[in-house]
């Protein structure tokens, strides 16, 4: 029978190219079952190269697809997807990519890679709608301060010593690879207002605020502990980019009931 | 036998019309007008929370039956996955697919999730375990569900009951009906040095509730006898057509999906191959002689 054993068999020799087949496997014609098992092997092996490449597609284009292929074939072997929801699998990718030595010499490719899994995670995170600016009108400018929002749950914030947006964004037609300086630092929000990701550079300092008030602190506390660490943090861009990206989908004044 | 012998959920309202897997990018092309009979959707691919996915089914749910297809359940391995069968739940509630299936194979062992539809073998405690993990399937969803003959390359020496028998006797302890993939028979029967035309005959047609066609790739095995993959990524091959036929000859009109699922083509393509499955259940309407 195919007890928990032998599936246990199976399922070894299935990522692992230099696991023999399993025993008690068998052909009508006498056939060799090491060469048709291998038809399985290659199924799991190129399925879930395809899922990676689906999912990191400008991490692909910086390593080209020779590079790309043989590291995400040493991804699945070692880390077959652990949920069935295939949307997911790669969570971890720019994990790997970070401690995956032949890739060592480009840096920033492990921060595109996340760049890249959260744009995926923010397209099947769960729908929400966004207030529209006049949605702010209703408070006095002098209780602003004490709004307290809440972001769209597909909102993520990524902080880089890298160029993420700006290689991300040469890849999607917006200027020119040749043009990006890799090793200046960039901070990116992924946002799903609608039915399509949004991916912007943010400004100094509007990571960090995005951050706290995330954590649910009040805006105004939030533009003077920012401001306090960052000189160039400028809060009306803040506010702007809250009033017009669609990020956020609720609000209340500090101390009420939200 | 089963309490899901007369739970009409699964089948009733499965129109005898051909239909297509769906593809995101044939979205716009679908949402204008009802362009065939229903569609069919991986289950898997709408267990996420929100965005994009769930509102396009949301939108062609209103125009089509949703023929609604497991990939991850892996009926056939060590245990189901409670969390998983709950998604599921779920998702049949929100959408009230008109059918549910999933296949007789295994591709989750342990922690890890392989992707792949695996073999199982034909014996006495695996029919057990398949038995025991349909009942727990059927139970949580308070659905009959179909199960589908799989694609494969291998058998195992153990094996004790042929493939026919084995399906049949699971629908029978289960109450379970059947999907029939005439791509699989093609496929399998080569693989196996079998009759596909005596497979069609001897497949307990009266419990199948729906019929899947697909194009295969042929490779070779190490004694260069042909070898299929159940590759879904071509037309619809002639001697599954003419399979189809036979099987439409002893089950008369059935909902038939043609899947096409890599090197997708236009909807045009996907749509005229759905009209040729029609054409062929028109040729059948009036029959439904399941001998």
């Amino acid at each position: 029978m195919t007890t928990g054993l032998q599936l246990a068999d199976f399922a070894a020799a299935l990522t692992h190219a230099g696991h023999p087949a399993p025993s008690d496997l068998t052909t009508w014609n006498g056939s060799e079952p090491g060469q048709r098992f291998a038809v399985y092997r290659n199924n799991v092996v190129v399925s879930l190269i395809e899922a990676l490449a689906t999912r990191f597609p400008v991490t692909e284009a910086l390593v080209g697809t020779e590079f790309f292929r043989a590291m995400a074939r040493v991804y699945c072997t070692d880390h077959p997807p652990r949920s069935v929801i295939m949307a997911r699998y790669g969570d971890d990718f720019p994990e790997f990519v970070r401690s995956f030595a032949p890739a060592a010499s480009l840096p920033y490719l492990a921060d595109v890679a996340a760049l890249e899994a959260l744009r995926t995670t923010a397209y099947h995170a769960a729908d929400a709608v966004s207030l529209r600016p006049e949605a702010f009108a209703a408070y006095p400018a002098e209780r602003l301060s004490d709004l307290v929002v809440t972001l769209h749950p597909s909102l993520h914030i990524l902080r880089s010593h890298y160029a993420i947006v700006s290689l991300w964004g040469a890849h999607h037609g917006h200027g020119d690879l040749a043009d990006v300086i890799p090793d200046r630092a960039e901070d990116a929000l992924v946002l799903r207002p609608d039915d399509e990701v949004i991916i912007l550079k943010l400004a100094p300092g509007i990571a960090e605020a995005l951050a706290r008030l995330q954590q649910g602190q009040p805006l105004g506390a939030v533009a003077e502990a920012v401001s306090a660490t960052c000189r160039d943090f400028d809060p009306v861009a803040l506010f702007h980019l809250l009033l017009t990206s669609g990020a956020v989908t609720a609000m209340t004044l500090g101390g009420e009931a939200p | 036998m089963s309490a899901f012998d007369d739970c009409p959920s699964s089948g009733a309202d499965h129109p005898a019309r051909a239909g297509i897997g769906f593809k995101p990018q044939h979205f716009d092309g679908l949402r204008a007008s009802q362009r065939c009979g229903f569609l069919e959707v991986h289950a898997e691919n709408y267990m996420g929370e929100g965005g994009p996915f769930h509102a396009q089914l949301t939108t062609l749910r209103r125009d089509y039956p949703i023929s609604l297809h497991g990939v991850g359940m892996s009926i056939g391995g060590e245990r189901i996955d409670p969390e998983h069968l709950h998604r599921l739940k779920l998702l049949i509630n929100r959408y009230q697919p008109a059918s549910f299936s999933e296949h007789l194979a295994w591709s989750s062992h342990g922690p890890y999730y392989f992707n792949d539809l695996l073999p199982i073998a034909y014996d006495a405690p695996t029919l057990a375990r398949v038995c025991a993990h349909i009942n727990e399937v059927q139970d949580t969803l308070g659905w009959r569900m179909l199960l589908e003959n799989p694609s494969t390359y291998l058998a195992f020496a153990h094996s004790s009951y042929d493939e026919i028998d084995f399906v049949s006797e699971i629908s029978r302890r289960t109450g379970c009906g059947l999907l029939l993939d005439v791509n699989n028979v093609a496929v399998s029967c080569v693989n196996h040095g079998r009759d596909p035309f005596r497979y069609i005959d001897a497949f307990p047609m009266a419990e199948v509730g729906e019929i899947h066609l697909a194009g295969y790739a042929e490779e070779t095995d190490s004694l260069e006898a042909p070898l299929r993959i159940d590759a879904h990524d071509s037309p619809v091959a002639a001697d599954v057509w003419a399979l189809y036929r036979h099987a439409l000859g002893r089950s008369g009109p059935v909902a038939t999906i043609i899947e096409w699922d890599n090197n997708v083509p236009t909807l045009d393509v996907l749509l005229a191959e759905a009209d040729k499955a029609e054409a062929c259940l028109s040729q059948y309407a009036g029959q439904r002689s399941a001998a």
